[in-house]
């Protein structure tokens, strides 16, 4: 069976810095996809490459059966690849519902409604701050509110880009809980990057490991949380990991 | 009595200038392009009335709405030809574009049109409603209500239609209007679409008052300080900067020696900076659109 999404070779520069040396991989339909790595490995611009925002200098992006690489990624969105992207990103004077409305915005059926009340199911706090503001929501809400947002498209394919960033424990449990039940409920399946190691091997099927824009291990997460390298890199030094410098934030640079 | 005469007066004037101001933020609000052709699209917003409405004769009403249509789609197509490749690129290569379509939008218009002033035919035109003392042209009466009439609905639009929150959403988080699937380019050809009529519309209310002739964008840069005195980034406060700016111009030509009123504007424009840099609206900018 061929992979939903499929990366091959895949090369993508920031201007003349060469950020993805050549990466491969495979995201099985149905599965929960793991992709760990320190920060400035690389983890966030593979995702841009696979929904559009950047394009690759080479190699090539299949998604069910077609090549997208060159595409815009409001194109690839309406192909069924939603993208939850670091920081939430959500628009921050719309209302609550009309960010999800918005996530359904390339749709034309009937059931919209529908799915805005399947997002209230899974996150009952929206449901209470349905008219607020979206920029008044903590962390937390803002992060349930961006997985919502993309559960609106109804995606084959969600990418997540380190939906735990700054939460609690209790928190980041409970996102955890939710990816699963997307996962098994809704079936979508997920790409998920993590710095947060064990929470993504807990909840992934497969896992890829990135260093300095390479893949550099890859197999099930049941495997990678045993193997001893995983154990002292990621699992060791304590989930926050090494976040100094960060952040010359992604302002309007997707391209 | 004198007072009531000149806010009346300022107001329409104010009228004019915030909607070109209006141009300029939700264009600015959507693409971060400062358009400086902003008021030569009002002025050839002005001109295709002429021609619908003068020249072929066209009922006021349906020349109107011809214009809207027509200057929509120069907005789209100035998007589509000029500005969509310029996404990205610095902001001084963009504004140097939009000043250089300025000064080929009026050089089109002399050919097109002559150089010599003319006015559009309005059905009101001269004509004057008398309240007690006060004695208020229906030119500057249409203004007042068309701007009105104009603001509301772009108010609703903005606030209650898909596409218009969808304007909205691109506008506070582009990269994030994308991954949900808006077509964000083909939003930034409506913003054009609809920032081009706005000033048309402008042009169209303004042109039975005074005269037009090529040059009359220029009041565009007194808009731009209207715009600027709102915050930049407020549509509403882009009316009230425009307002403000028609209001002090008046009172300045009143009480201060001949010249001084056309540099009103700019002395606005100084002290606001000087005292509140965020301009009026800054504290709720963007909040409604
Ligand atoms: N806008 C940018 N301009 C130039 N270089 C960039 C830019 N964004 C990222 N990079 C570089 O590209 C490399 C990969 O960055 P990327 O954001 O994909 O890493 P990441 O794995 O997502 O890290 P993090 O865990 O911090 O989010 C880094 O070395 C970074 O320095
Ligand atoms: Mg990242």
């Amino acid at each position: 069976m061929a992979a939903l999404l499929e990366l091959t070779n895949i090369e993508t520069y920031y201007g003349p810095i060469m950020a993805i040396r050549g990466v491969s991989l495979q995201v099985e339909a149905g599965r929960i996809v793991s992709l760990l790595g320190a920060n400035g490995a690389g983890k966030t611009t593979v995702l841009k490459t696979i929904s559009g925002a950047m394009d690759p200098q080479k190699g090539t992006v299949r998604f069910d059966g077609r090549e997208i690489q060159t595409r815009d990624p409001d194109w690839v969105a309406r192909l069924g690849i939603a993208h939850v992207p670091e920081g939430r990103e959500v628009f921050p004077f719309l209302n609550v519902e009309e960010n999800l409305q918005m996530g359904a915005f390339s749709r034309r059926d009937a059931s919209i409604a529908a799915d805005i009340e399947l997002v209230y199911e899974y996150f009952p706090v929206l449901k209470g701050l349905r008219k607020q503001a979206a920029q008044v929501l903590s962390g937390g809400q803002q992060q349930m509110l961006a997985i919502g947002r993309a559960l609106m498209l109804r995606p084959k394919l969600m990418l997540l880009d380190e939906p735990s960033l700054g939460l609690s424990p209790k928190l980041i449990q409970e996102i955890a809980t939710i990816i699963t039940r997307l996962n098994k409920e809704q079936n979508v399946t997920i790409l998920l990057v993590e710095q947060n190691a064990r929470m993504a091997l807990d909840i992934g099927d497969f896992g890829y490991v990135m260093e300095m824009g390479r893949i550099v291990m890859e197999d099930e997460c049941e495997r990678l949380r045993n193997a001893t390298d995983i154990q002292e890199f990621y699992l060791g030094m304590k989930d926050e990991g090494v976040r100094g410098r960060r952040r010359w934030k992604q302002r309007k640079t997707w391209r | 009595m004198d007072l009531l005469q000149l806010i009346v007066s300022g107001v329409s004037q104010g009228c004019v200038y915030g909607l070109i101001a209006l141009g300029f933020v939700l264009i600015y609000k959507a693409t971060e392009m400062v358009n400086f052709a902003q008021g030569d699209l009002m002025m050839l917003g002005a001109y295709v009335a002429v021609t619908f409405i003068n020249i072929l004769g066209w009922p006021f009403g349906w020349g109107l709405l011809a214009t809207l249509a027509v200057m929509a789609l120069v907005g789209v197509v100035l998007e589509r030809l000029l500005f969509r490749p310029m996404l990205g690129e610095p902001h001084f290569a963009v504004l140097m574009l939009t000043i250089g379509l300025g000064f080929i939008l009026r050089a089109f218009a002399g050919a097109v049109w002559g150089n010599e002033p003319q006015a559009l035919h309005a059905p009101y035109a001269g004509q004057v409603l008398r309240v007690g003392e006060l004695v208020i042209g229906y030119e500057n009466l249409v203004i007042v209500l068309g701007t009105v009439l104009l603001c509301t609905l772009l108010y609703l639009f903005f606030r209650f239609t898909r596409l218009g929150i969808a304007m909205q959403a691109a506008s506070q988080n582009q990269l994030a209007a994308f991954y949900v699937g808006i077509p964000v380019k083909r939003i930034f050809s409506l913003v054009w679409a609809l920032s081009a009529l706005v000033a048309a519309f402008a042009g169209v209310l303004t042109a039975p008052v005074s005269m037009i002739d090529p040059l009359i964008g220029f009041v565009g840069i007194k808009a731009f300080a209207a715009a600027i005195v709102g915050g930049f980034g407020s549509l509403p406060g882009a009316i009230l900067g425009g307002l403000l700016v028609g209001l002090v111009e008046q009172f300045a030509g009143l009480y201060l020696p001949p010249g001084y009123a056309d540099m009103s504007a700019y002395v606005l424009l100084l002290v606001m900076l000087m005292i509140r840099p965020e301009g009026l609206f800054a504290s709720m900018q963007q909040k409604k659109v």
